[in-house]
């Protein structure tokens, strides 16, 4: 490539910024017929399909909790096992690199791949590449990183943001994914083959193909981590098509970019979490492909290994004595598969990297409450609680919402909240008032439009309707029937 | 870059500092989920190995040759590579052209290649999971990674493990370690899960019983 030519499809603009907030994002998405329905098939087809897988292991409640005081005791004394973690890795011939912020992470992994001449990277999915914005980056500095998951290619090829963490190319169907990959695949490798047809046995065949010939050639690999072993320095990968082994063992070099909160202490501690990860994130007994490597190895993949280690917000949430349990995440995504908020908007609503529940509590924590978009996400909840259930670490989210809200709330803003909640404080500690209320709403029920009035209010109807009002108040009823 | 190490561990110290200490780790969960008995532990092995898409043979040692050979056969197999330290009687009846690693076959070489024969470390039945640890008669990751078709070899019962928990104190963390549950796969397409994406879309497994 020369001149200013793109090496790779070029997204869909700087990650994120400038998002309208959530309830703008999602009344869009609501209105999406196509995405609603590709939502629902899917959350609904895996939400079951967990419930099967978990339901094998009698035990489920035990190793749940066992996954959350293992994290819990890691967070509790992060120092000590990330020093002990660069000490194993430094011993096995890896290099540790470390990233107060994202812009410092990207500027690390490009020195490092321009260290090495060359001038395009593998990637295996990474939640923490994409939440740093490497790819962009690295286009600016000249360098293409190719995505290399399915789903991952897919938002890539179609310069488009992804909207799950575990499916990311959740929201698309296979007839917008055939049409992606037949307009796309031939502008940045080999093209789609002809005639492709949408069945996704087809478009998997189209996607090993068109990658293969960036994996055989690729001398750098990037990577995030599920786990890093403090005790043994090793790093772990769950996956499930081999692009993630492909990515980790072919290069020469490898890259690996993880958050601080991905150590655990023991190599034992494994037991857990391979066994709660892959049944609550894509409900099988065990992913297709798990890799597990402790620095480099002579003769058998990179000859060198690269981790860095990146914060970029993960202690502010620590010092959040109710916040900081979102750092137990391990990313399984079971609580946007059972949310019925994500369910309606979808993922690209969050604005973030990290979409349903499990994104509304760690984007705000993670870079703060100062844009709409990001202080509208604690409210991006009903509370039901699914979330919580599901959690194979036991994050208590609608805790965490319901703490965040009530710091957003006292940064100021969502003044109609506020003044709704007074009110009816008011009118909750004065019960004649309250009665005589019901009663005219009773009376005048005939009258009610569907929608609220005024500004502020108005915007909570404009995607549901306001539930009817009963033809008599609910403590009259009683009154005349239980009394 | 050291200011940036600094800078993170002092910020995790002032975030915890007044965090209380956290309950000690419970490992009340189970070992096992499945009784110790070979024979069952060594059905709910191919059981859900099957399950997960991959071929399941079983065979006595005497009768291990000949199936390798059938299975490479029938799948067209006409190039196969033999990793460092593979029993040289496990491939005396197959007709494919052998290939070794030495010197190293470059990415392209191998994915010239049809096939791969293997054993492996362990196997872990409640998960139907082979786990390779690059010892002998396994090689380095990319041989079982690039061909398309890998043929895996199980002596049972010592290589069988009911459990996940069973499975990791048998492993050594120092060695490139491959979990490998069924062939490849993805269910990134309506979550419809199709088997075979970049790793071996066909993986045969032979179980090995008895002397």
């Amino acid at each position: 490539m020369s001149g200013d030519e793109r090496t790779t499809p070029p997204g869909p603009g700087p990650a994120f910024v400038g998002m309208p907030a959530f309830p703008e994002a999602a009344r869009k998405a609501v209105g999406d017929a196509t995405l609603r329905a590709n939502l629902r098939h899917a959350t609904h087809t895996i939400r079951d399909k967990r419930a099967r897988a978990v339901a094998e292991l009698d035990d489920w409640a035990a190793l749940r909790e066992a996954g959350k005081r293992i994290k819990d005791e890691t967070l509790r004394h992060l120092d000590t096992y990330l020093l002990r973690l660069e000490e194993a890795v430094t011993a096995a011939g890896g290099t540790v690199h470390w990233a107060a912020d994202a812009a410092e992470a990207n500027r690390i992994v490009t020195e490092l791949v321009k260290a090495t001449g060359e001038s395009e990277v593998v990637k295996v999915k990474s939640m923490a590449t994409q939440e740093i914005g490497l790819n962009e980056h690295l286009e600016a500095e000249g360098i293409a990183a190719y995505e290399t998951d399915l789903a991952e290619l897919i938002v890539q090829l179609g310069r488009d943001r992804p909207s799950h963490i575990l499916v990311p190319a959740i929201h698309r169907n296979r007839g917008e994914i055939r049409d992606i990959f037949r307009e796309e695949m031939g502008s940045w490798g080999r093209p789609a083959p002809e005639g492709l047809a949408d069945s996704p046995a087809e478009l998997a065949e189209a996607a090993r193909l068109h990658l293969r010939e960036k994996f055989l050639r690729a001398k750098v690999g990037i990577s995030g981590a599920n786990f890093m072993v403090a005790e043994t320095g090793t790093l772990v990968v769950v996956e499930s098509e081999g692009n993630g082994r492909m990515c980790l063992t072919l290069p020469e070099t490898l890259i690996s970019v993880v958050g601080i909160e991905k150590v655990v202490p023991t190599w034992r501690d494994l037991e857990v979490f391979l066994q709660t990860l892959p049944r609550s994130s894509t409900a099988e007994r065990m992913n297709p492909y798990t890799s597990m490597w402790t620095g480099t190895t002579d003769d058998d993949g990179p000859r060198s290994f690269h981790l860095v280690l990146l914060d970029n917000g993960r202690t502010t949430a620590l010092a959040d004595e109710v916040g900081r349990q979102a750092l137990r995440c391990i990313r399984c995504s079971a609580c946007l598969n059972v949310c019925p908020v994500y369910e309606r908007a979808g993922g690209h609503a969050y604005g973030s990297v990290y979409p349903g529940p499990i994104g509304a509590i760690l984007i705000p924590q993670l870079r703060g409450t100062a844009s709409g978009v990001d202080a509208s996400l604690p409210y991006a909840s009903s509370l039901c609680g699914a979330c919580y259930e599901v959690c194979p670490v036991a994050i208590d989210i609608p805790e965490v919402l319901v703490h965040l809200r009530g710091k957003v709330a006292g940064q100021g803003g969502h003044r109609p909240e506020r003044a709704a909640v007074k009110a009816s404080a008011w009118v909750l500690d004065h019960p004649g008032v309250l009665a005589a209320g019901e009663r005219l709403a009773s009376r005048t029920r005939a009258l009610h439009p569907r929608r609220a009035p005024g500004p502020g209010i108005r915007r909570w109807t404009e995607s549901r309707d306001l539930p009817e009002m009963p033809a008599e108040p609910f403590r009259d009823w009683w009154r005349k029937n239980r009394t | 870059m050291t200011d940036s190490r600094a800078r993170v561990l002092a910020r995790i110290r002032a975030a915890v500092a007044d965090a209380p200490e956290p309950p000690a780790a419970a490992r009340d969960y189970r070992t096992s989920h499945t009784a110790e008995d070979p024979a069952a532990l060594l059905d709910l092995l191919h059981e859900n190995l099957a399950d997960y898409r991959a071929h399941v043979h079983r065979t006595a040692p005497d009768g291990l040759a000949g199936l390798i050979a059938r299975l490479l056969a029938e799948r067209g197999a006409r190039t196969v590579v033999v990793p460092p330290g593979l029993p040289a009687d496990w491939l005396a009846a197959a007709e494919a052209v052998r290939r070794t690693d030495e010197p190293r076959l470059t990415p392209y070489e191998l994915d010239g290649v049809d096939a791969v024969v293997t054993g492996c470390a362990v196997a872990v039945a409640e998960t139907g999971t082979l786990v390779l640890d690059g010892g002998p008669g396994q090689g380095r990751r990319a041989l079982t990674l690039v061909p398309d078709l890998h043929l895996c070899v199980v002596r049972a019962p010592e290589q069988v493990v009911a459990s996940v928990p069973l499975a990791l104190p048998r492993l050594d963390p120092a060695r490139p370690l491959t979990w490998i549950s069924g062939p490849s796969a993805t269910s990134d397409i309506e979550l419809d899960r199709v088997e075979g994406v970049h790793g071996p879309r066909t993986l045969e497994v032979v179980l090995v019983t008895g002397r």
